[in-house]
């Protein structure tokens, strides 16, 4: 696997729109080619060297090609947006949209994030060794199919509006989690080791959240119907197993009606 | 003083029966002309190309209210479908596309002329800004008057001089083009939560009937000699073994001849037929019955149709059919809204996936393909997606490949997942036809034009109509083998003139001339039973006072009116 080593040097005015900032693009590029790719400031058009250093070279393909970046990047967007393949790393903070859209590969942000983080993600692993903001793992505004697949792992908290329209894949959020989790969710697994504020599981049709703390404010919409011991994340516990949004519409299977599930912690 | 003279092209104009003739067209002043009237034109070199007027869609919801939610609710429809442009304004959205997006991608086609197919009355200010800010493509918009309360007693009693009054009137007060029609009474009857799924069903709380709004509506539309006829969204659209009422509603045209100066042969426009068009009893048994509708539109030359093809694409659905959307939303559990256009009109939106994988999807487009390829006579039916219903209308040219080309139409079948059953249900996979390039200009411009009453000035090549010319890179005489060259030939004009100045070079636009509003003003004798019932129907029901009701003129955009005199 190659590195390309970016270091933001002459940090930009406004928000840096970096999407181009990707494996698959960076793949079977030398330094020198990198630093023309465009990134926007604004709607001024500008090669990314204008911005940051650029050190070595990718690799044949994305799955090749590991990006490395120094500096502080709490001003640059959408790193890693629609990445199939390889890795990027982010040695400090980053800005909104990281990893939207990621089809395959892995990001690891070693600071925090903002929002929008993980939007609309089909597949691959994105870290976040800090905290992260609104709509993680989200589905953009008005889309109906949000997060599809892949992983999600934060490590400290995270804002509201996460895994709106979730439809499959993993969120793992160490700490606590603001309002509205899994909204319309239809699939997928959320998991917060911390508290969870309210509107848990709103307009939920299927899948799954477990909340190893407590819910302040949990929505009447759903029944607690029995104990489970479950093993999540690599670990056994016993919660306390809840069904609904029993005021949403409910798929059938089998003759039986699919319910999407909430687990607190016993 | 601009000359242009289209040399060596292969000319397709139906209007005046020109099959593809090497002619060459002269152009002064914006109007077409004898080649012998101009003295120093610039020269377009159309050698081995197809020079047709530009074209005209009959029904295409572009511009207005439901339009503007489509696009407020769907941001997903402009995620990644921006593209960042040269000189020409921020083009955004795909099945709902912004104004810019809307005249530059029409004109990228040759289009010229655009007819909004449901205008509510109380909104047309909204409608009209819209227009104003569509570039480049003239436009006409038709006020809703199947579910109108006016409409409704007037006709209750066979009115039909009184509602030819509140017609003129309204027409004038929205600056609308002519009577459209959808799901007559049903709309109304949505405003308590039902329907009028049978043209015999009576309305609620109204005692009428659909059929009986139709026939009055046709008699008040002849009775005016408008430009174009009754435009009728038929009630029960889109459910299984609805083509009997489809019939029914077609036979309603029976016995009433056209009667206009503008040279329209039709009293009735069926639109998006292949809604239309179901046989069976559920979704698991639905199946195509083109063949008795079209059976029945090919023996009578009173009605005109246009397909509403699907595109087996992503699109928004959105219609002033209020109950048909509430079912369509039941159906998919994606987002819906709804709204309620006080004494005239409701209307609803919702997004729609027409999937290759949904055995009732590939069944809509081998129904819609049918309608045209079963047709004896394509000056009466014309190629609509009913945009963005079955559709958005930047897949025309894909559509025109598909009638263009069995070849086409097979590899397309090949994606099907229900293939075997989609054959079964319907009879596209034993019609070898495959349309020429003069029929395809007769069901893009010259039959639309002809039934909008227009054929005087849009649809045609003739010496003073409008200089639209679209040149199109095929040649009649060495047609491509590979139907995506048909398909990427009529995506991509290489040139468009639009009112005498060259617009799109290329496929790119290269200027953007003035547009218009084409609207029709009828004068009407003074009718003061009509007056005082728009007095105070305005007084008891209305949220408008009537004299903020009316269009004010700054609102209005380069207008060019159709006048009509009934006096």
């Amino acid at each position: 696997m190659k590195t390309v080593i970016l270091t933001l040097t002459n940090p930009s005015e406004l928000m840096l729109e970096g999407q181009n900032i990707t494996p698959d693009n960076f793949a079977g590029k030398k330094a020198t080619e990198i630093a023309t790719l465009d990134v926007w400031e604004g709607k001024q058009k500008s090669p990314l060297g204008k911005y940051f250093t650029v050190e070595g070279e990718g690799g044949a393909t994305a799955a090749d090609t590991r990006i490395i970046l120094h500096g502080n990047c709490s001003r640059v967007k959408r790193i890693g947006q629609q990445m199939t393949a390889g890795e990027i790393v982010i040695e400090g903070n980053a800005d909104m949209y990281i990893g939207g859209w990621m089809k395959g590969g892995k990001v690891h942000v070693k600071g925090n994030v903002d929002s929008f983080c993980g939007i609309g993600m089909e597949g691959g692993e994105l870290i976040i060794d800090g905290e992260a903001y609104h709509h993680l793992g989200s589905s953009p505004r008005g889309e109906w199919r949000g997060m599809q697949g892949g992983l999600i792992r934060v490590a400290g908290d995270v804002g509201n509006d996460t895994a709106t329209f979730i439809n499959g894949g993993t969120i793992i959020v160490g700490g606590d989690a603001d309002i509205h989790v899994s909204t319309h969710g239809e699939g997928g697994t959320v998991i917060i080791k911390g508290n969870a504020k309210g509107r848990v599981g709103g307009q939920m049709v299927k899948g799954d959240i477990y909340v190893y703390g407590t819910i302040e404010n949990p929505l009447p919409g759903f029944k607690m119907v029995g104990e489970v011991e479950q093993e999540v994340d690599g670990e056994k516990a016993h919660f306390a197993h809840y069904i609904g949004d029993l005021g949403e519409r409910h798929p059938v299977s089998r003759g039986k009606p699919v319910y999407a599930n909430i687990y607190t912690r016993l | 003083m601009t000359e242009l003279i289209i040399k060596n092209g292969f000319v397709f104009d139906p209007l005046q029966g020109i099959k593809g003739d090497r002619m060459d067209i002269a152009i002064k002043d914006g109007k077409i002309v004898e080649t012998s009237a101009l003295s120093n034109p610039k020269t377009i070199d159309a050698a081995g190309m197809a020079v047709m007027a530009g074209g005209v869609d009959i029904h295409s919801h572009v511009v207005g209210p439901k339009v503007n939610v489509g696009r407020l609710f769907r941001p997903e429809d402009k995620l990644f479908k921006s593209p960042h442009k040269k000189w020409t304004r921020m083009e955004m959205g795909s099945s709902v596309p912004s104004t810019f997006k809307t005249g530059y991608d029409y004109a990228r086609m040759g289009y010229v002329f655009v007819n909004e197919a449901a205008m509510p009355p109380l909104h047309s200010p909204h409608v009209h800004e819209e227009i104003r800010d569509t570039p480049i493509i003239d436009n006409a918009a038709m006020p809703v008057f199947g579910n109108n309360w006016f409409t409704f007693e007037y006709l209750k009693n066979h009115e039909i001089e009184n509602n030819a009054a509140y017609t003129a009137w309204l027409l004038r007060a929205t600056r609308g083009f002519g009577i459209k029609v959808v799901n007559p009474g049903g709309s109304e009857a949505w405003g308590w939560g039902l329907n009028c799924e049978h043209i015999h069903d009576p309305v609620p709380y109204f005692d009428i009937t659909p059929a009986q709004i139709v026939k009055g509506l046709i008699e008040t539309n002849e009775y005016l000699g408008l430009p174009h006829s009754m435009h009728l969204h038929c009630n029960n659209l889109g459910n299984p073994g609805n083509y009997v009422d489809t019939l029914e509603s077609l036979k309603l045209a029976e016995g009433y001849a056209p009667k206009n100066n503008f040279g329209r042969d039709q009293v009735m426009h069926i639109t998006h037929l292949q809604f239309n068009a179901y046989g069976g009893d559920s979704w698991g048994n639905i199946e195509s019955r083109t063949e008795d509708i079209m059976d029945y539109v090919n023996a009578h030359d009173n009605i005109t149709v246009d397909l509403g093809q699907v595109t087996l694409d992503e699109t928004t659905t959105m219609t002033a059919d209020g109950p048909f959307e509430h079912h369509l939303c039941s159906l998919n559990h994606l987002k819906w809204a709804n709204t309620d256009v006080e004494l005239e009109t409701s209307a609803g939106v919702v997004p729609y996936i027409y999937s290759r994988n949904v055995k009732v999807c590939t069944i809509q487009w081998a129904i819609g393909l049918e309608l045209a390829l079963l047709s004896k006579d394509l000056m009466r039916v014309f190629l609509t997606t009913d945009h963005p219903n079955a559709g958005p209308f930047t897949r025309y040219p894909q559509v025109i490949t598909w009638l263009m080309s069995r070849a086409a139409r097979d590899e397309t079948m090949k994606t099907f997942k229900w293939l075997d059953r989609t054959i079964d249900a319907t009879s596209i996979d034993n019609i070898d036809r495959e349309l020429s390039l003069y029929e395809i200009a007769q069901m893009t411009r010259a039959g639309p034009a002809k039934a909008l009453g227009v054929s005087n000035t849009y649809g045609g090549l003739a010496p003073g109509m409008d200089a639209d010319i679209a040149i199109y890179p095929l040649n009649p005489e060495d047609m491509p083998s590979d139907p995506a060259a048909i398909e990427k030939a009529f995506a991509r004009c290489a040139w468009l003139v639009k009112d005498g100045v060259v617009t799109v070079r290329d496929g790119e636009i290269v200027a953007e001339p003035a547009k218009r509003t084409v609207w029709v003003d009828v004068k009407v004798p003074e009718n003061a039973q009509v007056q005082r019932d728009i007095y105070e129907h305005f007084l008891r029901h209305y949220s408008v006072q009537l004299d903020n009701y009316s269009l004010f003129e700054e609102h209005l955009h380069n207008p060019r009116v159709i006048e009509v005199d009934t006096t």
